[in-house]
């Protein structure tokens, strides 16, 4: 045990006297695990935040829509485009026969467009929502100053708008904007509520949004294109039994025969877990494989500073070897002076790859983490590296002779 | 009590083309306490013979025992064992470890006996103060002039009370009155009842010891006892 105390204090010993060498030496594997450890720690912080946002968008709600979150490929893109419009019509069936749902909302949206009041105009506004009523509970926004859309204004397609916080403060910093008119997309609208304040979102604010009716929508931006269908269950022990249902309906209003796959996509927030899983673990594996390969790499160059470091210190090896130090003593020396290079690296790489991580994951409005298990995988893999790379170097030096070793110079 | 007792002992180097007869059929006894230099000139066998006394290196033919014990026949790692017990080396150019303070490279064969922290660091100590160098135990060997370096490695040589004490021309890169004091302490060692074989080509270096072994080509060509050991 007092050996290999002693190794390792030699090791530390010999590191320390070549600090330019051995950092050198070190950046390979600070990449290799920097670059690991940023990724798992960027994807924990998005993990934590998808799992919390998503939860708290309701465990009972879900959407109808045309083609998939997420398109898969280009074969597949072209199936989902050759499907049929999702349309209010599908919205009001659903209404007019589901049993097991509470709200039923049609939506659409687009992004960047900028409203006017008087001499004032905002910034492009991030989301522009054309909703029904059930807008309002469905994606969890509530109304604070006013009221939000009624069932009328999306039947006679009233020209009314709830506004964001954010909006408010670049048109009427000094103005009660209830009964305001505002003018969006050449047309006047008048301002009736205003939605409550809300956190940020991967760095892009929630406050900068307007809500207008759906049918006021269509007649700007038009009648083609699929919409979305909002749907909550009425309990969430109800929602597998309402999601059944809204299939059953919608596979009869849109006449699929029985036999053929559905002509569109469910999904709530477990389905939109599962996808961020999914598509993370590919995020996860290509990262595994540079930092794998990174590491490979690192560890050459390791064995090739311990080849060089037991040519350097052959005629201290023999003096070890002439005061009794037997094979096994100048072994772990050598093999403890390689792990260590190498787990130093891995630190340093775990403490930069967790800062850059929360860096990027503070620039997404995240919060901090820290991914406990690859900083352990990766710890130990370097000191595997240390172990594979200092080995050779290591048993060479425990066979040198110590006569001819004694001589070197 | 025979301490060393080699037999018939022969070294030839195969260099391939050629054959080298290092040594070639040595027998030799050494008592425990005496005061050996063995002498003789470039190729003569000196440095072979010092190789195998010191169980850094094992005879072609011919038998060796240390203390009653074959070592001839024994692997690296029992020699190892040998040279950490029983062997203290001092070298022509002292092989310190520059790094480290004169009190870690004492504690150094110590540290392979597989003596703890505290008792080493006495035991260091205590040798260190031995050989006059006690308010030097922290300088490192380049702060240290020819004669404390050659002081240091006599400590390292003693640090394990081994039997025997093997000096390689020990003055060699000493000036002669730098060399003188180091002989002075040669002779203490000696005195204290340690068994000593200096190798030298110098006889006046010789003439400290008792008994004087002269080799040539590889065989011994005399050894006579040059003054009564006064040491049983």
């Amino acid at each position: 045990m007092i050996e290999y105390f002693n190794s390792f204090m030699i090791a530390v010993e010999s590191l320390t006297k070549q600090k330019l060498r051995s950092a050198l030496t070190l950046i390979g594997i600070v990449i290799g695990v920097a670059s690991i450890i940023g990724i798992m720690t960027t994807m924990e912080a998005i993990q934590t935040y998808m799992e919390k946002s998503l939860s708290v968008l309701g465990s009972t709600v879900f959407q109808v829509q045309k083609t998939p979150f997420m398109n898969v490929g280009p074969s597949d893109r072209h199936k989902y485009q050759n499907r049929k419009d999702i349309k209010i019509e599908h919205a009001d069936a659903i209404r007019d026969r589901a049993k097991k749902v509470a709200n039923v909302g049609a939506e659409d949206w687009t992004y960047g467009r900028v409203i006017r009041y008087k001499k004032k105009s905002t910034e492009p506004v991030y989301l522009v929502s054309g909703a029904t009523p059930e807008w309002s509970p469905n994606n969890g926004y509530y109304v604070d100053v006013g009221r939000f859309l009624t069932q009328l204004d999306v039947d006679y397609s009233r020209f009314v708008m709830v506004i964001g916080t954010e909006v408010v403060e670049d048109l009427f910093p000094f103005i009660y904007p209830i009964g305001e008119t505002v003018k969006f997309e050449g047309r006047n609208f008048e301002v009736v509520g205003i939605i409550e304040e809300q956190g940020s979102e991967m760095g892009q604010s929630r406050n900068n949004m307007l809500v207008i009716p759906i049918t006021v929508y269509q007649k700007i931006y038009g009648k083609e294109g699929s919409i979305n269908i909002t749907i909550s269950a009425k309990s969430s022990e109800l929602l597998n039994g309402a999601i059944d249902e809204i299939i059953t309906i919608m596979r009869a209003v849109r006449k699929v025969a029985p036999g053929e796959d559905n002509d569109f996509e469910i999904f709530n927030s477990e389905s939109l877990i599962a996808f961020w899983n999914d598509m993370s673990r590919n995020l996860k594996i290509g990262s595994i494989l540079i930092s794998f390969i990174s590491l490979m790499v690192a560890g050459i160059g390791i064995m090739n500073i311990m080849m060089v470091s037991v040519t350097e210190r052959t005629k201290e090896i023999g003096i070890r070897k002439a005061l009794g130090a037997r094979k096994k003593h100048i072994l772990t020396q050598f093999l403890i002076e390689a792990v260590l290079l190498s787990l130093t690296g891995g630190l340093i790489g775990v403490i930069l790859g967790v800062l850059l991580g929360n860096v990027v994951a503070s620039l997404m409005n995240l919060s901090i983490a820290i991914p406990w298990f690859w900083v352990v995988v990766g710890l130990i893999f370097c000191s595997f590296v240390g172990i594979a790379s200092g080995f050779w170097p290591a048993l060479k030096a425990s066979r040198l002779d110590p006569i001819e070793s004694l001589r070197f110079e | 009590m025979t301490l060393i007792d080699i037999e018939g002992v022969k070294k030839i180097y195969d260099l391939g083309a050629e054959k080298i007869h290092a040594l070639d059929g040595v027998s030799l006894k050494i008592e425990r306490g005496e005061y050996i230099a063995i002498m003789g000139p470039s190729g003569s066998g000196k440095s072979t013979i010092m190789n195998i006394l010191g169980c850094l290196d094992t005879p072609t033919s011919g038998s060796y025992y240390f203390e009653g014990e074959e070592v001839s026949k024994m692997d690296d790692n029992q020699l190892a064992g040998i040279r950490n017990q029983k062997i203290g080396f001092v070298f022509q150019t002292f092989n310190l470890l520059p790094r480290i303070s004169s009190l870690q490279n004492v504690e150094l064969p110590l540290i392979y006996g597989g003596v703890s922290l505290e008792s080493r660091r006495e035991r260091a100590e205590l040798v260190l103060e031995r050989v006059g160098l006690a308010d030097r135990m922290n300088h490192k060997p380049n702060e240290l002039s020819g004669g404390q370096r050659q002081r240091v490695a006599v400590a390292r040589a003693l640090a394990n009370e081994p039997s025997i004490i093997l000096a390689d021309e020990p003055t060699g890169n000493l000036d002669s009155k730098t060399g003188e004091e180091i002989m002075v302490l040669f002779n203490q060692i000696h005195e204290a009842g340690n068994t000593i074989i200096l190798v030298t080509h110098e006889e006046y270096i010789a003439e400290n010891a008792h008994r004087i072994i002269r080799l040539h080509d590889g065989l011994i060509a005399s050894d006579e006892v040059v003054r009564m050991h006064t040491m049983n």
